[in-house]
This record gives C-alpha cells, sequence and structure tokens, in this order.
C-alpha cells in the first residue's frame, strides 16, 4: 500500500514537472542591441524617455514591442527571432530618423544595430573642471539640421547628480542658459555650485543637456565624473 | 401488453399537454420587457437614473485619492504614497473608451423616442428624451476631455453576424467636432427641461447653461492655448482645434454663461454670516441651496456599492474621528498659500524673520489671519474646529537649543527637560511624517466634509451629495470669456461677485484681471472640485507646472506657470522656553513631507490619454494620439 502511494506521488510529480516541457513556448533568446548615433557618434539622452517600437506583421492582432533607450544612447532588446519593423513614434527624441521612418530587421540570432539618426543639435567637445566647490563645464552646440525643419535651441543646462544618472529629474545643481541668452553657441560655459553632499562624496557626476525648440527630449553630453 | 398501455397513457398525456397553449406562455419574473417598462413613468425613471449612477468621473467624492495626484493635497494612507513617489504619469491615464455605456444611452434614446412611450404624456415622452441626449453629450465631454476626438456613434450599433464587422468601424471625429455636437445638444434639449432650482440630481434648462458654458470655454481655450503647444495635434484634427474658432466659442462660453446669471434661477449660496461656514455650507447644504446646479446625490447606507458618501469617513480628522479612519486628503501648502490677502494682495507664509529668528504665534491660527475665507472653507487650518471640536495639529516641541522633543504616535507623551511629568509632545492630529491619517501637509480639508455626527461612521457614512455644477464656476468662466474677449471690465465685474461672497471688500479693475488673475481665481473657488486636470490640460499650462523638476515651493502663488511639481506642508510646533516670553507660544515650519520623493512630469503625450492597441486592432481607422 505504501508502496503504491508513493508511486503514485512520483507519477504525479514527474506528470507536473514534466508537462512543463512541453506546455511551454520557448523563452525569447535572441538579443537586439546596439546604439543610436548620428555619423557613429552615440545620441545620449535621458533615461526612460526616448523609446522605438518594434511591430512584428503577419500576426491577426498586433502590439507594439517598446525599447527604451539608456542614457548613452545604447539599447537592448531579447526577442524571439523573426522580421520586424522599427518605428519611432512620432515626436520621440531629440533627432529625426533618417531615410525611411521605418527599419526592416530580421533576427536571427544575436545582432547588433546601430541605429543611424539625425539629431538637431549635437554636443560638442564638453569639458567638465572643478574647481572652489563649482562645477564649471565648457561646450559647443552644433546646429545640424539647418534645412526647413530647423530649430531653436530653447535652453542648455548643467546638471550635477551624486550618482550616473544625471538629469532635470535627478540632480543636486542644475544652472541654466535660455536660448536667447546663449551669446556664442560655438563657446558656451556654465558653472554651478556643488551643494553638501550627506554621505560626504568626493565626486559628482555632471553633463549638459540641450533642448531643443518644440520637442520634449533633450540632447545630452555623456556623463562625466568629476572629482571635487 | 401492460407495456403498450402504459406507452399510451404517457403520449396522451403528452399530447393533451401541448393541446394547452398557455401552458407554457408564461410572463418572465425576472425581467421586465420593453412594452412594460416603456409606458409606465416611474420605470424609466428607474432605467434613466442607473444612466446617471454610471456617469463617468475622475476627481470626485467617489475617490479622494485622485486628489493626490497633482499639488492640489497629499495622500496620508499608506497605499497611495507611491502617489508622491512617482515621477511620470503613463499614457494611458485617464483614459476612457466608453462605447458600452453611450450604447445604452443610445438605446435609450431610441425606445424612448419610439412608439413605445405614446402612452406618456408629451412633455414627460419629451423630458425622457432630452435626459437621454443629455446624458449622451455629458458622456462625449467626458470622452473628449480625455481622448480628443473620438467616434461619434449616435445610434445603438448592432451586428448582423455576416462575418465582416468592418462596417461597425468608424473613424474618430475631430476633435472640435465633438465639442460642436455636445454644444448643439445641449440647445436643441434646452427647452424640453424642467427650469426648476429645487432639481439638483437631474438634468435641468440650468443645467444645459452652465454645461453649454463649460464645455464651450474647454474648446476655446484648447483653440487659444493649443497654438503654444503645436505638437499636442493631429493633422486629421482629432487632437488640437484651430486657434481662428476660438473667439466664436469664447462667445458661446459668455453668452451661455450670462443667459444662466441673468436668468435668475439660481444665485450665490449666503446663509451664513460666518463666510468660511457659508462657504463650506454650499456643499452639504442640502436645503433650499440656490447656488448647486447639478449633483451626485447620495443616501446614508451601510453598503459600500458608491449610494453613500464616504468622503467624510475618509477624511475625518483623526483626533475627533467617528470611526478608525480618516485624514487620508491633507491639502498641501502649495494650494493654501494661493489664498490671498483680504486687501487683494498675494503673501506666503512668513515662518522665520529676515534674521533668521522664528516668529511666534499666539495661537496657530493666527498664522492664517485676514486671508480670503474660502481658505478655511477649504482647508481644516491647525487651531481650528470642526464638527464643534478642537481640532489638535502640532509636530512638537521646538527647545530653544534647537532640538525637537516630538513622537511617532498620536498624541505621545514625554518628558520635557527640566520636568519629570511626561506631557503630550505631538497632536493627536499628528502631523507625524509617514504615520497614515496625520495631517501630514499640516492641514485636513475641508470642503465636501459633512458636519452631522455618524456622517464618519462606516456604518452609516454620509449623505451629502457631490457637486458638479455650481454657479459660481459658472461666473469664473463668464469672466474668463469676457477677458479673452477683451472685456476686461465685465470680466471684473462677474470676478468681484464671487469674490466678495468669499470675504474680499476692495473690487478688482479691470487693469487688475489679467490670465494669471483667472487661472488663480480658478485654483481656490474650484479645488477639490475635480477641474484641475482639465484646466491645466486646456491651458496647455500642464506640462510647464508639472515639468519634472524638483522645484522648491513658489514664492509667487499668483503665477499661473510657476512649477509645481511635489507637494509641500507647513507644520505648527509649540515653543518651550520656560521663563522666556516666547515659552507656549506657536512657530511654523515649512516642510517637504518625507514620502515627496518624486516630482510630477506631465509629458506632451499626457494631453490626450492612449487609446490602447486593442481598440486600434479592432478599429484599424483608430488614429494614434499625439507624443505617445
Amino acid at each position: 500500500m505504501k508502496k503504491l502511494k508513493f508511486i503514485f506521488t512520483l507519477l504525479v510529480a514527474t506528470a507536473i514537472f514534466a508537462s512543463c516541457d512541453w506546455d511551454n513556448y520557448d523563452e525569447p533568446e535572441s538579443f537586439l542591441k546596439g546604439t543610436i548615433v548620428y555619423n557613429g557618434e552615440p545620441i545620449n539622452v535621458s533615461y526612460n524617455d526616448v523609446n522605438f517600437q518594434l511591430w512584428e506583421p503577419g500576426w491577426e492582432l498586433s502590439y507594439p514591442i517598446n525599447v527604451v533607450i539608456d542614457q548613452d544612447g545604447t539599447y537592448s532588446a531579447l526577442l524571439f527571432n523573426g522580421s520586424y519593423k522599427l518605428v519611432f513614434p512620432d515626436g520621440q527624441g531629440p533627432f529625426r530618423t533618417v531615410g525611411a521612418d521605418t527599419l526592416d530587421v530580421n533576427l536571427n540570432g544575436d545582432q547588433n544595430m546601430d541605429i543611424e539618426v539625425e539629431p538637431y543639435y549635437m554636443i560638442r567637445n564638453a569639458q567638465f573642471s572643478a574647481a572652489g566647490g563649482n562645477v564649471t563645464a565648457t561646450f559647443q552646440a552644433e546646429k545640424i539640421i539647418t534645412d526647413a525643419d530647423a530649430r531653436d535651441i530653447e535652453r542648455v543646462n548643467l546638471y550635477v547628480n551624486k550618482s550616473q544618472f544625471v538629469d532635470f529629474r535627478t540632480n543636486i545643481a542644475s544652472t541654466e542658459i535660455g536660448g536667447g541668452d546663449i551669446a556664442d553657441a560655438n563657446s558656451i560655459s556654465m558653472s554651478v555650485a556643488v551643494p553638501e553632499i550627506t554621505p560626504t562624496q568626493n565626486y559628482v557626476y555632471a553633463r549638459v543637456g540641450l533642448k531643443v525648440a518644440g520637442r520634449e527630449d533633450m540632447i545630452f553630453s555623456s556623463v562625466q565624473r568629476i572629482d571635487l | 401488453m401492460k407495456k403498450i398501455l402504459y406507452i399510451l397513457v404517457i403520449l396522451v398525456a403528452f399530447n393533451w399537454g401541448c393541446n394547452d397553449e398557455d401552458f407554457l406562455d408564461r410572463e418572465p419574473t425576472d425581467i421586465l420587457l420593453d412594452a412594460q417598462v416603456w409606458n409606465d413613468e416611474a420605470l424609466i425613471l428607474s432605467v434613466v437614473s442607473d444612466l446617471y449612477f454610471r456617469i463617468p468621473e475622475y476627481q470626485s467624492a467617489e475617490g479622494w485619492w485622485n486628489f493626490a495626484d497633482f499639488d492640489e493635497a497629499f495622500a496620508s494612507n499608506f497605499g497611495d504614497y507611491w502617489r508622491h513617489k512617482n515621477n511620470d504619469w503613463g499614457y494611458g491615464e485617464w483614459s476612457l473608451w466608453n462605447y458600452d455605456y453611450i450604447r445604452e444611452i443610445n438605446l435609450f434614446i431610441q425606445k424612448a423616442e419610439s412608439d413605445l412611450t405614446n402612452e406618456l404624456d408629451p412633455a414627460v415622452k419629451a423630458r425622457f428624451i432630452a435626459e437621454g441626449r443629455f446624458l449622451r453629450a455629458n458622456a462625449y465631454f467626458e470622452l473628449v476631455k480625455r481622448m480628443g476626438g473620438v467616434p461619434l456613434i449616435l445610434e445603438p450599433l448592432e451586428y448582423d453576424f455576416s462575418g465582416d464587422a468592418s462596417y461597425l468601424q468608424h473613424p474618430r471625429a475631430k476633435e472640435a467636432e465633438v465639442y460642436d455636437f455636445i454644444l448643439s445638444e445641449l440647445d436643441a434639449i434646452k427647452g424640453d427641461l424642467p427650469n426648476d432650482v429645487n432639481i439638483k440630481s437631474r438634468a435641468t434648462q440650468g443645467l444645459a447653461l452652465a454645461m453649454k458654458a463649460r464645455v464651450a470655454i474647454y474648446a476655446a481655450s484648447i483653440a487659444k492655448y493649443g497654438a503654444t503647444t503645436p505638437n499636442v495635434s493631429l493633422p486629421g484634427g482629432e487632437v488640437g482645434i484651430a486657434a481662428n474658432l476660438a473667439e466664436g466659442y469664447y462667445n458661446q462660453a459668455l453668452t451661455a454663461a450670462k443667459e444662466l446669471i441673468n436668468s435668475g434661477t439660481y444665485s450665490l449660496y449666503n446663509k451664513k454670516e460666518d463666510l468660511s461656514e457659508n462657504f463650506a455650507n454650499i456643499f452639504i447644504d442640502k436645503a433650499n441651496n440656490s447656488e448647486v446646479i447639478f449633483v451626485r446625490d447620495y443616501v446614508q447606507s451601510e453598503r459600500w456599492d458608491g449610494r453613500a458618501n464616504q468622503w467624510t469617513l475618509w477624511n475625518q480628522p483623526w483626533s475627533g474621528a467617528e470611526d478608525l479612519e480618516g485624514g487620508r486628503t491633507n491639502p498641501s501648502l502649495n494650494l493654501v498659500q494661493s489664498f490671498e490677502m483680504l486687501d487683494n494682495s498675494f503673501a506666503t507664509f512668513q515662518t522665520t524673520t529676515e534674521e533668521g529668528d522664528y516668529i511666534f504665534f499666539d495661537d496657530p491660527i493666527d498664522m492664517f489671519a485676514g486671508r480670503d475665507a474660502r481658505l478655511a472653507g477649504t482647508v481644516i487650518l491647525p487651531g481650528s474646529k470642526f464638527k464643534g471640536k478642537d481640532l489638535d495639529i502640532w509636530a512638537g516641541y521646538q527647545l530653544a537649543d534647537g532640538s525637537i522633543i516630538t513622537g511617532d504616535e498620536f498624541g505621545q507623551r514625554k518628558v520635557l527637560p527640566g520636568s519629570e511629568t511626561p506631557v503630550q509632545v505631538v497632536g493627536f492630529d499628528g502631523p507625524i511624517d509617514g504615520r497614515e491619517f496625520s495631517a501630514q501637509s499640516g492641514f485636513y480639508v475641508r470642503k465636501h466634509m459633512d458636519v452631522n455626527t455618524g456622517s464618519g461612521q462606516r456604518g452609516l457614512k454620509s449623505d451629502r451629495w457631490w457637486v458638479r455644477y455650481r454657479l459660481a464656476e459658472t461666473y469664473l468662466i463668464a469672466a474668463e470669456a469676457a477677458f479673452e474677449l477683451g472685456n476686461a471690465g465685465e470680466a471684473a465685474g462677474y470676478m468681484n461677485t464671487v469674490r466678495s461672497r468669499a470675504g474680499f471688500t476692495t473690487d478688482l479693475t479691470a487693469d487688475d484681471i489679467t490670465f494669471d488673475r483667472i487661472v488663480h481665481e480658478r485654483k481656490v473657488e474650484l479645488a477639490f472640485e475635480g477641474h484641475q486636470l482639465w484646466d491645466m490640460k486646456r491651458w496647455r499650462l500642464a506640462h510647464i507646472v508639472f515639468n519634472g523638476e524638483q522645484a522648491d515651493l513658489t514664492d509667487q502663488p499668483w503665477k499661473a506657470d510657476e512649477v509645481s511639481t511635489r507637494v509641500f506642508g507647513l507644520w505648527p510646533y509649540k515653543y518651550y522656553e520656560p521663563g522666556s516670553e516666547n515659552d507656549g507660544k506657536w512657530i511654523f515650519k515649512q516642510v517637504l513631507p518625507g514620502q515627496v520623493t518624486g516630482a510630477d512630469r506631465f509629458r506632451l503625450g499626457n494631453y490626450y490619454s492612449f487609446i490602447n492597441d486593442g481598440i486600434r486592432n479592432n478599429n484599424p481607422q483608430i488614429v494614434k494620439n499625439p507624443n505617445q
């Protein structure tokens, strides 16, 4: 009797565990990774703000896969193999797409794909320095799009934070110059005092951001660690 | 042989049974048939009251928590602190797609218009049809506020089971078309509705005018201020209204508002000598209330099905709570400091002198002296009373050496230095940071609070109503429309009517009326009435005021576009310095509640809510809202 019970338990257990194998789908296992670039240079944005969508045509109902772009312009998505259409929703990012608005992505195994876009501005030669409790940044704002689509600079900001996430949301100090007050876009200099940090920390992270008039997302320089 | 006999008997029995046709033809006992419903006035009324019951709302007495979504209030409840920790609102927030409700209204109108109701008095029939059309117009107003232009479905749609449902797919109408539809419906039904100040929970002529004014001013401001956010529009006009239509809508709003004001049917509520009490009473006086136009009514009930109003139960001060809960909605300092001084000037709260010393008050209420009477009518202030009981809002003892003695339990007792007997060191209403139901901003909400005994008990709750339309809003719409049409003098007149009821004795002049003034007046008069989101959207101010930056509290509360992304508080402390003349006096400190870690950010894609992919899969003609 006891033996029978044991066999039954074993049978049920194997049935439960073994069934996991057949009624589940395979998990997605192909990485699509890359960077949003302009002429090979990454476009830095704020985290969680800029995204693109992947649509897989052919199904009865279509739902997009949202892929969020990281602070440094990189992205990564774990997907099933298949052919996708990559679209930037309207108004996303401080850039416009180049060429066709839809990219075909044929995924078969891991793939690296940099996406070329055209930003309204690029931040060039951002230099950061610290002196006397102030962080100073100098940089150039190069206008990339100069055709009918050209836009003005709404403002530029210097952000400083304790951690590597640096933007208008997460900062401990920031300063701003309005677009109209920029005398020379080829040499912008900004400086901000770093407040007391508790617990004490002898370094900060900083970057400069540029808001393009009429676009929601800002473009940034890369994040720089600065020793105070 | 016997077998055959049995079979025969059974067969005969069946045949005989089938002969009696009436036997199987029974009246159903669990549903009412159309013919029964539609010639009985009382039954039709219960059909239409179900439709009234289901009017969609966002911020209302049904949900205190939604008032903590922006900068009006802090949510003093464990499950709701996330409202102050998050940064973004999802694009799907405030989304609505209630075509099931609209279908039922369409069916109601169709049947009310049909021959089924021919037995009714023609005036009664016309009134029911008008109410159905009002409910439909209102449903589309709720949709267009949230989603922009939506498909205008004015007939109950029927599927023909042909296997192809594409003929049921309708594209989105232009945003302006939806507004025009609502406005024309309100014009068309007005004559069939009663003009009776005592009808509050059903549609009246007054409501048709008040709603028309509101709808038109929304359309007008979207047309005018939408020009500042060209990104928030769609090429097909499903979102966005052409700027040249603004003037026409402003005129419609002004005309409707004037007609209602001049009709004399309604007048501003003015029954109590104490102006703050008078203001609070607008929302709880159900007897001969001359100001209120349209409400959602309640009864006292132990049930939790939406029949009883729980606002008082949710928000009663902890020190006088009639049950084991309360104190949830804590008005923010951002709102409190927006109430003007009675000489029409603005002042933020000064807690210290220029040298940095505390400013001492004999009584905490003195801090709020000389302000707009609506402040104490909207907010329960430290040092005031509610339901005849003194409030006990104070955060602790401030010692002369700079240290603070306080507790983390309501009314906790501790020993003060230089003494041996324990004394109470924190109020029974808090504020205690992170303690739910305590006044974590230093304030409790007063508006909509029922003062009857028992209204804060779970077994009773409140029978007070939720006010959806009242005359003061119509005055402010008239003021806004007149101002936008370039007639600031007329606007000042409407503003002054509302303001004199709040205790202002010096009238505003035409020069005083600015856009900032209009925005500000709506903010203080209509706080906690569910207007904030729609106002900030239609003025296209939301993405400026809620810009996601961790901004400090503004010191310019009169400005419409000041950043206000976090809720602040103002905590009273007792000063302890035996022997000093200031001992036992009160000081205040501005605080940022510890739960407030995020900063609100309204993205351009939040202006019109996300239409989810399921809807767009079902109907590919629906275009997406912008910036999402």
